[in-house]
């Protein structure tokens, strides 16, 4: 029903308004007498060399692209594992071909060293 | 007016569900309160157990035994300057805290603390859950991007990185307990969290003992990669402190750091309860089919004041012990009076009507609780994983397991029904 969803909606609104009101009030006690120094990213004492948002490691890519695809395979063993009974030994051959497919990709991804952190 | 506030109390279900915003509301309400204390608490027994885990003493100096240690601690944070580095983005730098506590406020929204006390419970609660926790990462994200520096930005990819990869053993080990509920008499399964609870007092079991050992094996893929997922020690690498600083918050200060702490144990205690709900029975007392009738009733329903009563006598026995120098008068005054509300709370906890009603609720707690000291145990007792030997659990070992679970389980409900 609609009205399950509707305190959702009440409790975001009241965190979303409660918490910018208290940063807000925060302003009102808190010292604020920036220098330059203060300002600076921190780096234990060291001044930054180059800028921060360069290149980093495509092991990350990898790591997201997996996610994708293993996350939506979970995604679509839910309704299976809510209506498992009624689909009895149908629904249970029909996701150990979709399963299998799937670790056929996940050895094959083991084995091309994807899983690997190097 | 006042009948619509109190038609709801008549009724069988949750204010969401009733579709009664006022009493919504207050449970929200109660929600943040709870929220509040248990960081509170959580933030003080984490100095204490750590600090008597290593054979020191913890906060002592702040109220006895550092009681008020906390308290002291958010008036630093709110009076301290907030500063903002100047190459930051400032309007995402603002967001990302807010969408951090967010995501990890509104899960307990559907979190069963009993039968009827939640603020809602919906066919999808799980998913929505997993749904929503999971959005933390992109308030992560944000806040590493944000800072423009760093440290920062290397804690929020290995943040990222940590809590995607141990999402899918979470998912897995979840569909596994999902499918047990469609095991009932009747064969259908639920999403819904209350439903989940039911389908296990209606099984008889929890389901971390269902098809023993693949319900506990479940769990315990479920119990690591909820560590992993609050980026809790030993999967700590995003905050590791020797090499990152604090990760990606490290460019925050003052409140809105602080922000980032009351997520991060909002967080702990939100797949805590998940945790609790799948496996652990939710609000159910333990024993309930097997020690049945009413002295047994009796017996678990005097719990909840039993454990205040115990804290109070531990409380005055703390205060027998306090030092007898002048000193420490308003301490040793602070600490019985601390005593004795306890003591109140735990004598108004026997009142029938209250010790009904509170039932439910104190046994929910308590097992989160469990896990809460296990959270304080591990940090105490592992040394960190190293981020190479993270990815590998998550990936081949967390991962597979968390599959062959699954098959099995599924194999095995078709079977035997």
């Amino acid at each position: 029903m609609p009205q399950n969803y509707v305190p959702i909606f009440i409790f975001v609104a009241l965190i979303g308004v409660l918490i910018p009101v208290t940063l807000l009030a925060a302003k009102l006690v808190r010292p604020d007498n920036p220098n330059k120094t203060k300002l600076m990213p921190y780096e234990c004492g060291i001044d930054p060399v180059d800028h921060a948002r360069g290149r980093y490691t495509v092991r990350f890519y990898i790591v997201a692209i997996l996610f994708v695809v293993f996350d939506v395979e979970t995604i679509f063993l839910f309704p299976w594992a809510v209506k498992f009974k009624a689909l009895g030994v149908f629904g249970l051959i029909e996701i150990l071909i979709f399963l299998v497919i799937l670790i056929v990709g996940y050895i094959w991804i083991w084995k091309k060293g994807a899983l690997e952190w190097v | 007016m006042l009948d619509y506030i109190t038609s709801y109390l008549k009724s069988d279900t949750t204010p969401g569900q009733a579709g009664n915003f006022f009493w919504a509301f207050v449970y929200i309400l109660l929600i943040f309160l709870g929220l509040s204390v248990a960081v509170i608490a959580m933030n003080w027994l984490e100095r204490k157990i750590l600090a008597h885990m290593q054979v020191r003493l913890g906060p002592m100096r702040v109220g006895p035994h550092g009681l008020l240690q906390p308290i002291a601690d958010a008036l630093k944070l709110l009076i301290k300057e907030d500063i903002m580095p100047a190459e930051a983005d400032p309007v995402v730098f603002w967001i990302a805290p807010l969408i951090v506590v967010i995501t990890a406020f509104t899960v307990f929204i559907v979190v069963p603390f009993g039968p009827t006390h939640a603020v809602t419970d919906m066919n999808i609660g799980v998913l929505f859950m997993l749904g929503v926790s999971s959005l933390s990462v992109l308030g992560i994200v944000t806040a590493g991007w944000a800072s423009n520096s760093h440290y920062p930005l290397i804690g929020a990819l290995r943040s990222s990185a940590q809590m995607v990869s141990y999402e899918i053993a979470m998912g897995l080990a979840v569909i596994s307990a999902v499918l047990m509920t469609s095991l009932n008499t009747d064969g259908t399964g639920t999403l819904s969290m209350i439903g989940i609870v039911q389908a296990q007092q209606a099984q008889q079991t929890w389901f971390i003992f269902k098809f023993f050992p693949l319900g506990l094996i479940a769990f315990f893929v479920f119990a690591v990669a909820m560590v992993a997922e609050t980026n809790r020690a030993p999967f700590d690498l995003p905050e590791a402190e020797s090499e990152l600083t604090a990760g990606f918050h490290t460019e925050y200060s003052g409140f809105r750091w602080s922000l980032f702490f009351l997520a991060e144990y909002s967080a702990m205690i939100a797949v805590s309860s998940i945790a609790v709900t799948l496996w652990l029975g939710g609000w159910m007392r333990p024993f309930p089919h097997w020690l049945t009738g009413e002295t047994w009733d009796l017996v678990f329903s005097l719990f909840p004041g039993v454990t205040f009563v115990l804290l109070a006598l531990i409380t005055f026995y703390s205060t027998i012990r306090m030092p007898k120098h002048p000193y420490f008068r308003v301490q040793t005054i602070g600490l019985a009076g601390f005593g004795a509300v306890l003591g109140l709370i735990g004598l108004l906890l026997f009142v029938p009507p209250v010790r009904d009603r509170i039932q439910d609720i104190y046994w929910f707690a308590v097992k989160v609780a469990g896990f809460m000291y296990l959270y304080i145990w591990y940090r105490g007792t592992f040394p960190r994983y190293r981020f190479d030997q993270l990815m590998k659990v998550g990936w081949k070992v967390l991962l597979p397991i968390g599959l062959g679970v699954l098959i099995v389980t599924g194999i095995l409900g078709v079977v035997l029904s």
